[in-house]
């Protein structure tokens, strides 16, 4: 019995494989939203392993804020191309154009104004199903999310009215203009991401591995000194041995001080860390219930 | 420092326990998934410090334990549970997938969500009350899922003196009706979660208690291989043709992709492939890591077979030994969790594996009595939360196992037309007829 034994690495695989397959098996026109962060690398390599030797039958879909790490992006790009993989980029600056997405005065956060630019894109290509990186371990809402996550016609989250899902069957049935969100390494945790891409020997953006930073003490945390978060008078610029933990916006990421310079390295780290990843993302500290109203509101 | 720190000079644990839990409200389960984080130290500073944030504003100081898994704002104004939520914990020994699930009587769906896939359900009982419907409902559905391992957390033993009496006359309640359900393996564990005794750590309270803390008996219960091993089976989610394949040998690659629900596959072996009903040879088994020899239950492949046959998503590729049976004429037992009441007559989608077919109810044989556990005959209709044993038809034969047999290959949903809710969870009974060969083919 002992060799007909998957380990919780290939448990986790395995059922991420399932579940990408049964998107191409079960929609018409899905995406993959690939940002270049750690989670959808991870994605990104189980969508080789469920349908190669075939091309991706999806495209990838980023949106990009204006704010992204530009290490992010080429990165992105570069990975996209490797894979001979089709990439939408749709960005916010576009949508702030097209009076698609509105800033509210002084609002320099990208963060809420992304959803109006994923909806817009999504109407566009007319996806009816977005493959996302998004884990429940990461926050409270995420905790409640299904696999097979369905949006209404305005792309909103109803947690109090979700699919049942039992045992590996997902319905994936929808009516015109509706839409589904789904999320194969829902049941991944940080540390199963970092063992993953040990390894399956995946590349990162160079930002996940401790570098030389600028930086500026706020609200707590490390910020990373760059044309959007110039210093404040008072404040005193420090060069720091930094990686960061987690990619959201270049204006909200705190930078962790570590020596990390491999996935060894950052699994052992994260073993004995004592904040969880969000904990650097000034974005979900905001208030208490700022994924679950950003969720409701369309944020995938 | 959180426990997994012990284990990051050893390897990666090596399998992963699921456990759901069940209980009423204010019996305490959040409170107990918390004091199970939080004694494993599996919870983060900042969690901790969100907790004491929330302490200072709503909670008068103290910290509720409940506010970790009650994540949404209107559970916590409600002091409720309203959905299923995961939580993940390892410790050095396994890694933990835990579904939190409600137990008001409306929110039967959830807890057929949280638990069809669980290794262990634990159902919690408030020492006080003792067994109430509740308990039953959540044991009976436990037991009709087939979840191989139970744990009754008699809690809140500290609001009864930590009477060793009380802990027994309960486990005598459950004792009365554990034989009408077919349950193997149950413990019996006296707690407090809000304290934390024999949650982690064993209680100083309960010296007549000889058995393991709850984290002790998660992390040792023997998970015996959940996945049928007997019997091969490989729905077909995903036909794998090549498009403009640059590799020339690829020209002809013509591959089926699935997740074996059964038995083992090898090259070479041959196979039936439903509903053709013909019989062919696997030539390859692919993946992504390169050609294997032999593949098994729940692993996702590839396979390359001998003929061209029509095969297309939804197909069921099968072994020749332990064969399954087919029928449109189908008998199951379903959970219903829809507002609308399931009525003989009404046309639903089914989906079994990859196969989506229209069926018609066409009787409802029995409905089960939670306060007796035994069945009423022929009701008007399921409604939700009812649990009941069904005939359906199908517009198609289905291949497939009893649920007793397989998990997988014997489950079902049946979806609403036109809304596309998911309405029922379906348990099929054993077939009456296995597909049995015709000049050499099986022809369903």
């Amino acid at each position: 019995m002992s060799s007909y034994h998957l380990d919780h690495l290939q448990h986790l695989e395995t059922e991420a494989i399932h579940i990408m397959r049964e998107v191409a098996g079960e929609f018409e026109r899905p995406a993959l939203l690939f940002s270049g962060g750690k989670d959808s690398i991870c994605l990104l390599r189980l969508a080789e392993k469920a349908f190669r030797p075939s091309d991706l039958p999806m495209p990838l879909l980023n949106v990009d804020t204006g704010h992204h790490f530009p290490e992010l992006n080429e990165f992105r790009d570069r990975r996209a191309q490797q894979l001979g993989g089709k990439l939408i980029v749709r960005t916010v600056e576009d949508a702030i154009a097209k009076g698609i997405a509105q800033p509210a005065p002084g609002e320099i956060s990208r963060n809420r104004l992304q959803i109006p630019t994923l909806l817009a894109a999504i109407e566009e290509f007319r996806f009816d199903c977005c493959i996302g990186g998004a884990r429940r371990d990461e926050e409270k809402a995420r905790a409640k999310e299904r696999f097979f996550s369905f949006r209404d016609s305005f792309g909103q989250w109803d947690p109090k009215n979700q699919r049942p899902e039992i045992w590996n069957l997902y319905n994936g049935r929808l009516n015109p203009g509706e839409n589904m969100r789904v999320f194969p390494i829902s049941n991944w945790t940080e540390m199963d991401v970092w063992e993953y891409i040990q390894r399956e020997n995946l590349e990162v953006p160079s930002i996940y591995f401790s570098h030389k930073r600028p930086c500026v003490r706020r609200g707590g945390q490390w910020l990373p000194v760059n044309a959007l978060v110039p210093p404040k008078a008072h404040e005193e610029v420090r060069e720091l041995v930094v990686r960061v933990r987690t990619i959201g916006d270049i204006i909200s990421t705190g930078c962790v001080e570590s020596p990390a310079t491999t996935t060894g390295d950052i699994i052992a780290e994260i073993a004995a860390a004592r904040v969880t990843e969000r904990g650097s993302r000034a974005d979900d500290k905001s208030s208490e219930a700022a994924m679950e109203d950003r969720k409701k509101a369309g944020y995938f | 420092m959180p426990l997994t720190a012990l284990a990051s000079a050893t390897p990666v644990p090596v399998d992963i326990l699921r456990f759901n839990t069940c209980g009423s409200v204010d019996d305490g389960k959040s409170t107990l998934i918390g004091r199970l984080l939080y004694d494993s130290k599996s919870l983060m500073e900042d969690q901790i410090e969100a907790l004491e944030r929330s302490a200072d504003i709503t909670g008068g100081g103290q910290i509720n334990l409940a506010n970790l898994t009650d994540g949404l704002r209107a559970e916590r104004e409600q002091g409720i549970t309203i959905d299923v939520a995961y939580r993940y914990f390892a410790t050095p020994r396994r890694k933990f997938i835990i579904a939190d699930t409600p137990g008001h009587v409306q929110y039967t769906r959830n807890m057929v969500t949280g638990a069809s896939s669980a290794n262990l359900s634990i159902i919690l009982v408030d020492a006080r009350t003792g067994v109430i419907e509740q308990s039953r409902r959540h044991t009976a559905i436990a037991a009709l899922l087939r979840i191989p391992h139970l744990v009754v957390a008699i809690n809140k033993m500290d609001l009864v003196g930590w009477s060793e009496a009380r802990f027994l006359e309960i486990r005598a309640q459950f004792e009365e009706f554990l034989p009408r359900l077919d349950i193997k393996d149950v413990k019996f564990i006296p707690m407090s979660a809000l304290n934390g005794d024999n949650v982690v750590d064993a209680s100083v309270h309960t010296p007549w208690y000889v058995g393991p803390t709850l984290l002790g008996h998660l992390e040792t219960v023997h998970i015996a291989s959940d996945w049928n091993l007997n019997g091969f089976r490989l729905p077909v989610q995903w036909v794998n043709r090549p498009n403009n394949p640059t590799d020339a040998s690829l020209h002809d690659f013509r591959g089926f992709s699935g997740q074996i629900a059964g038995g083992i596959v090898r090259t070479g072996q041959k196979i039936i492939a439903f509903p053709a009903g013909i019989v062919t040879t696997v030539k390859q088994i692919w993946t992504y890591d390169g050609p294997v020899e032999e593949a098994f239950c729940p692993q996702s492949v590839t396979l390359v077979l001998e003929h061209d046959i029509d095969i297309s998503r939804g197909s069921m590729l099968v072994g020749l030994d332990h064969l399954p049976g087919s029928n449109t004429e189908l008998q199951a037992e379903v959970c219903w969790m829809h507002a609308r009441p399931l009525q003989p007559g009404k046309r639903y989608f089914l989906k079994h594996t990859t196969h989506t077919v229209q069926v018609s109810v066409t009787e409802i044989v029995n409905k089960l009595n939670l306060a007796t556990l035994e069945s009423d005959p022929a009701p008007a209709e399921l409604g939700v939360n009812d649990i009941g044993e069904i005939r359906l038809r199908a517009a198609k034969p289905l291949v497939f196992d009893g649920y007793a047999i397989n998990r997988l290959t014997g489950s079902f949903i049946l979806i609403e037309q036109g809304t596309n809710a998911t309405v029922a969870a379906g348990m099929l009974c054993p077939p009456r007829e296995i597909v049995k060969p015709e000049n050499g083919d099986y022809v369903i």
